[in-house]
């Protein structure tokens, strides 16, 4: 069957609900500001609401709150609503849930689950564009899940709430909720911390998480019709835990990299990735490695100058060619 | 959930302060790095409070925990051996004393910040809510009023009606030492603490820290209340803060602690005999249970003879226990499916 994002989303909550009655809802926007997105979610809402805790603006103690939860039996998810508001909860997202394992000598786990509605959404401005997954992933303890499409948002999302024993961060995206996917209900889902081959290629391997996953599916299909170059797309699925392997592997065959990534240029999920290349996969590339990030500046308001800073399709074909010296 | 008999209550007392000097004398030979915080002072609190619990129940801590957790039954070997980073301690020398904790107990986890343990222990009373029985006991110190996590803890306790007692224990300086330009404590502009959860419609109360027969009136009570109707209570606990804890460093001013203080000695310090005989939990427990015939002095020698001779034991386990190997590092930062990373 062929469902998009936000169904994905809707319907892997709703089963993990059902599924198991330690599951429960710190929170229930989830789909932002779509209001048919939403709409999908309310079956679940209604069937459910004894297991949906009401939530005052209170992001630092509702995340805290989940982790205790969890630490106590329960399997929660927080929604953090907008991206940016994770911040308002970073004290126990980063300092709290991140570190309790380890704090504990192994006696306490944490499987608690963030939901950030994160990214460039339009008209966001500077506070409610914000992408924190490179931020977060300098905490160790925390896994980041940024799934790029509907099938991995919905095997991710139940991996997160049923199986987890570790806090999740999942970076959702407005902008995605409408890509569709094949999903086969029952299939094995892709180990997590597998990254998934989008498309196979022999020229260029493009690197890509999140909303960035279908922006590089359509530079690979301009790049291929336009220019007769063989794009390979890898979606990382989840950048904690990072699947090393298949990067390297994917550059080794192509020899190229072009890394397309949402966050700022500095620090970045993309800096992380060329440096694994450089590290530990130098003699595969025959050319510089590229990153398509955002330059390091805060998100405007006014539409033509937030697509200036957006990592668009057409920004990366442009990489690709530059890596290809066209 | 036992009540404790007098004898029980004295011991449960005399441990506390007992492993808080044991833990003074091994930081001032060197024997562990880092800054520490003893409970010497508030002992009557946690055993009070501890006493009203059952098993299932959840207790939260500070980096002032040492007490709360000695009071929970946590062992006190391990919990040294801990402090001094090594092996044999309950988190294998990670947690050192800032986030001592116990999952077995009912101690999942501990927050060195301030305020941070206040929005895990909601949640974990939210738990036991969903499960359908216990409760979780919050301790912490004046000064988490002054963090917004306080606020947002009382708010969303509040709103989902969660079986959490907040136990505020007020262990700020009385106003000379204050004047003296000593270390200052909380700078909350509230004249009552009680104030500030009671305008969140928290049912509140004040208790004094050094009467250890009305702190198990009161936690008893409480912890019922809590236990039945399911809605968070507040109570602040007034303490004067021991002398020993002016300093930045934890000392002994006059020494270790002397029986002999609850019958007629004094102490060669002047601000620890006059805090001695106005605000020292167990001292006026003592001359207490002397006076009305409940324990003589030889009774209270025998009990502290034995809590002596067990911290003494526990401090011997530590320094007995060796460091971890420098691979024990790596260990822990994932639940399950460890090395796959």
């Amino acid at each position: 069957m062929r469902i998009n994002f936000a169904e994905a989303l809707a319907r892997a909550i709703h089963e993990s609900l059902a599924a198991d009655s330690r599951v429960m809802l710190i929170g229930s926007g989830f789909m932002g500001l779509n209001m048919a997105a939403r709409q999908m979610l309310d079956p679940a809402l209604r069937e459910f609401s004894d297991r949906i805790s009401v939530t005052p603006v209170s992001e630092l103690a509702l995340a805290g709150a989940g982790i205790g939860a969890a630490m106590c039996g329960q399997r929660p998810i927080v929604d953090l609503s907008t991206g940016s508001f994770i911040f308002q909860a970073f004290a126990q997202v980063a300092n709290e849930a991140a570190n309790i394992h380890y704090m504990s000598g192994g006696q306490t786990s944490v499987p608690v689950t963030f939901y950030s509605l994160g990214g460039i959404r339009g008209a966001g401005a500077a506070q409610h564009s914000q992408r924190t997954q490179a931020m977060l992933g300098q905490v160790p303890g925390l896994q980041i899940f940024t799934p790029g499409g509907a099938e991995d948002a919905y095997g991710l999302m139940k991996w997160a709430l049923l199986e987890s024993q570790n806090p999740t961060v999942f970076i959702s995206h407005s902008l995605l909720f409408a890509e569709t996917a094949e999903l086969v209900p029952g299939a094995p889902m892709l180990p997590v911390g597998k990254a998934r081959i989008r498309r196979e290629g022999r020229d260029v391997s493009i690197i890509a998480s999140s909303i960035t996953v279908p922006r590089a599916m359509a530079a690979a299909q301009t790049l291929e019709r336009e220019h007769d170059v063989s794009v390979e797309v890898v979606d990382l699925r989840t950048i904690v835990p990072l699947d090393r392997e298949t990067i390297l592997q994917s550059v080794a065959k192509t020899g190229r990299a072009v890394i397309a990534d949402e966050c700022h240029r500095s620090f970045g999920v993309a800096a992380e990735i060329a440096a694994i290349l450089a590290e530990e996969g130098l003699a595969s590339l025959k050319a510089p490695v590229c990153r398509v990030t955002v330059p390091d500046v805060p998100i405007p308001y006014s539409p033509p100058l937030e697509a200036e800073l957006t990592v668009t399709a057409e920004k990366i074909a442009a990489g690709v060619l530059r890596v290809l010296g066209r | 959930m036992a009540a404790l008999n007098v004898a029980e209550r004295v011991t449960a007392m005399l441990r506390i302060r007992r492993f808080e000097e044991q833990c003074i004398r091994l930081s001032k030979e060197g024997q562990f790095p880092g800054h520490y915080h003893v409970y010497i002072g508030q002992e009557a609190t946690a055993v009070a409070a501890c006493a009203a619990l059952a098993p299932e129940d959840f207790i939260f801590s500070t980096w002032r925990n040492h007490g709360h957790l000695l009071a929970r039954g946590a062992a006190p070997d391990r919990m040294m051996a801990e402090i001094l980073g090594r092996s044999g301690g309950y988190a294998g020398g990670r947690s050192g004393t800032l986030h001592l904790s116990v999952r077995e107990l009912g101690i999942p986890a501990t927050s060195a910040l301030v305020g941070g343990s206040l929005p895990l222990a909601t949640g974990a009373a939210l738990a036991c809510k969903r499960r359908g029985s216990g409760v979780t006991v919050a301790f912490f110190g004046d000064a988490a009023l002054e963090e917004g996590a306080f606020y947002e803890a009382m708010i969303i306790a509040a709103v989902w009606k969660v079986p959490i007692l907040f136990v505020c224990e007020n262990n700020s300086i009385p106003s000379e030492q204050r004047k003296r330009g000593q270390y200052t404590s909380s700078t909350l502009p509230a004249a009552r603490l009680a104030d500030v959860p009671q305008s969140l419609q928290i049912p509140t109360e004040v208790v004094d820290g050094a009467d250890a027969d009305a702190l198990t009136d009161c936690f008893d009570r409480l912890v019922a209340e809590v236990r039945n109707s399911g809605g968070p209570r507040f109570v602040e606990v007034r303490c004067t803060r021991w002398p020993g804890n002016f300093p930045l460093w934890p000392e002994l001013p006059g020494g270790e602690w002397q029986l002999a203080w609850a019958f007629g000695q004094q102490p060669d310090h002047a601000d620890l005999a006059a805090w001695l005989q106005y605000s020292d939990p167990v001292l006026l427990y003592l001359c207490k249970l002397a006076a009305a015939g409940a324990l003589d002095r030889a009774q209270m020698e025998a009990i502290d003879a034995r809590v002596r001779s067990e911290m003494t034991a526990a401090a011997r386990f530590a320094l007995d226990s060796p460091f971890p190997a420098a691979a024990e590092a790596y260990r822990h930062v994932w639940a399950q499916a460890e090395g796959k990373r």
